[in-house]
């Protein structure tokens, strides 16, 4: 992650505020900062979203393209995450230097995707072990100040509700099956997103673990515990990431308050795609 | 494609611009507040944000220089951002080349001496690209560095021209980008109408040439009055609040 040096005086500030449960922004523990969601912004794409939350945005394009199945899931569609941390959100993201944290990140939505089975990847089949549909999902980090996680995730999952895969009719029976494309570009098909998980991070700092961290409280935490969590709470996948250690009470306080606040970001999430105007960057 | 008619007999473009006009220029600027400079530009569908870091300590030794500062620029494209996905946003060929001749026109237009020994980073990401990338790279460049408070001669604007059935067709779009005439970009500074940049893909007649680069400096004018009210705008409304 971007470093950002803090003095023993700072380090010490954040930890007081948050064990008098008021932290440097007015927020308590266990407050989520507010986010703008905007989707359906860059037209060269399938569907986007771009979240900006304080000063971490992120631009996120799908883009739907026709390729082969996985030889193992002959009948399945696929999705693919890319990352990119791009110099615009620090210069120490310049070249390639970005890349293994972009990786890391893609990976762990890859994951998340994968284990939750939130995606019905055989409606993404078109014709069994030949032609399937894969869902290139690219973000773009354009500005980097902590909760990067979460925010990649919840754009993800509006860029994916905002989707519109075209829709085919398949030609033909046996070994001389075709794909037709309808003419009408409006004929299409959108993706089911509702199970779609979001991560929550919860940041360790002193004894208490505090929600969406800012750039700052990320930087005197020792260890962060990622979870994901799906509209009905249920929890989807759990890693804990630094160097820190915690007891066995905090965490079943920290993964309730986890599943708690991953319901209300993603009836956020569904309020804004169902309302957000198509609106320009 | 060959019947694709890029300018109608009444003489208007695919898109319904006259041919010497340009598409919407929007810019937002100090669009990303962790940056010391930077602009979010819209020209037409075109969509770049460009960012200024420095003037800063270089990060290698080997950069430093006495006389004035190393200027570092990168350009690359979001992955989603042509109708073609692309398999990575920056190093390839095209990228690299461009990041070169941007960094040389910055060159030419900021007053490097004012910071010896220092580094300038100059990050320019197409979120959306349809046509004149580099030229609107350019602008938003220009646009990025002026917020960020660093020195130079001038604005450097820029624009693309082609040439269609005699006709000189200022900035482009994907599709007359990609048509038969050649493409012209140019980047000046506009109130010496000095060239920094020039760059001229696939034939062009000498005879040609004038009437064409001409037009681009013509268009390259327009532009810079449109970022100037920007510019003034901003100012304006950063002094205000």
């Amino acid at each position: 992650m971007a470093d950002r040096i803090l003095s023993d005086f700072e380090i010490s500030y954040i930890k007081q505020g948050v064990l008098a449960d008021m932290r440097s922004d007015g927020r308590s523990c266990r407050d989520y900062r507010s986010f703008e969601l905007r989707s359906g912004i860059v037209s060269n794409t399938s569907g986007s979203a771009e979240i900006k939350l304080e000063r971490t945005n992120i631009l996120v394009g799908v883009k739907a393209e026709i390729g082969q199945p996985n030889p193992l899931n002959p009948n399945k569609g696929r999705i693919e995450f890319f990352v990119d941390c791009s110099a615009l959100a620090s210069p120490k993201f310049e070249g390639r230097r970005g890349e293994d944290l972009g990786r890391n990140l893609a990976h762990r939505l890859s994951d998340l995707y994968e284990n939750s089975n939130c995606i019905d990847l055989e409606s993404l089949s078109i014709i069994p072990g030949q032609d399937c549909w894969i869902i290139y999902v690219d973000a773009l980090v354009l500005e980097y100040s902590g909760g990067v996680l979460d925010c990649l995730s919840i754009a993800v999952k509006g860029a994916l509700a905002n989707t519109k895969i075209p829709k085919l009719t398949v030609i033909g029976e046996g070994e001389e099956q075709e794909i037709e494309i309808s003419d009408n570009p409006f004929d299409s098909t959108s993706i089911d997103t509702n199970n779609v998980p979001v991560f929550v991070s919860l940041s360790l700092i002193g004894n208490q673990f505090i929600v969406d961290a800012s750039h700052e409280e990320e930087a005197c935490s020792l260890c962060q515990l990622s979870v994901g969590v799906n509209h009905k709470g249920s929890i989807c996948s759990i890693l804990k990431e630094g160097a820190g250690s915690f007891k066995h009470r905090q965490y079943n306080e920290a993964i309730s308050l986890a599943s708690e606040i991953g319901v209300s970001v993603i009836e956020k999430i569904t309020l804004t795609n169902n309302t957000a105007p198509e609106k320009m960057l | 494609m060959a019947d694709f008619e890029y300018l109608s007999p009444e003489g208007l473009r695919s898109d319904g611009r006259r041919p010497q006009e340009l598409r919407v220029l929007s810019c937002n600027i100090s669009h990303c507040l962790q940056a010391d400079g930077s602009a979010y530009l819209q020209q037409g569908n075109t969509r770049v944000i460009a960012t200024v870091y420095g003037p800063h300590d270089v990060s290698r030794r080997s950069e430093a220089q006495h006389d004035k500062a190393f200027i570092n620029c990168q350009f690359s494209m979001a992955t989603f951002s042509t109708s073609e996905r692309k398999k990575r946003p920056t190093g390839d060929k095209s990228c690299l080349e461009t990041s070169l001749a941007l960094k040389k026109t910055f060159e030419a237009a900021i007053l490097t001496d004012t910071y010896p020994h220092s580094k300038i980073d100059i990050f320019v990401q197409i979120l959306q690209s349809d046509g004149s990338d580099k030229a609107v790279s350019i602008n938003a460049i220009t646009m990025a560095l002026i917020d960020a408070g660093i020195p130079m001669k001038d604005y450097v604007c820029a624009t693309s021209v082609t040439l269609i059935n005699d006709t000189p067709i200022v900035d482009l779009n994907y599709f007359e980008e990609r048509g038969p005439g050649p493409e012209l970009i140019v980047g000046t500074l506009p109130k010496s109408g000095k060239i920094v940049f020039l760059q001229v893909n696939s034939r062009l007649h000498i005879d040609n040439m004038e009437k064409v680069l001409k037009e681009g400096m013509n268009g390259n004018q327009r532009v810079h009055t449109i970022l100037d009210t920007l510019i003034k705008k901003h100012l304006e409304k950063s002094i205000l609040t």
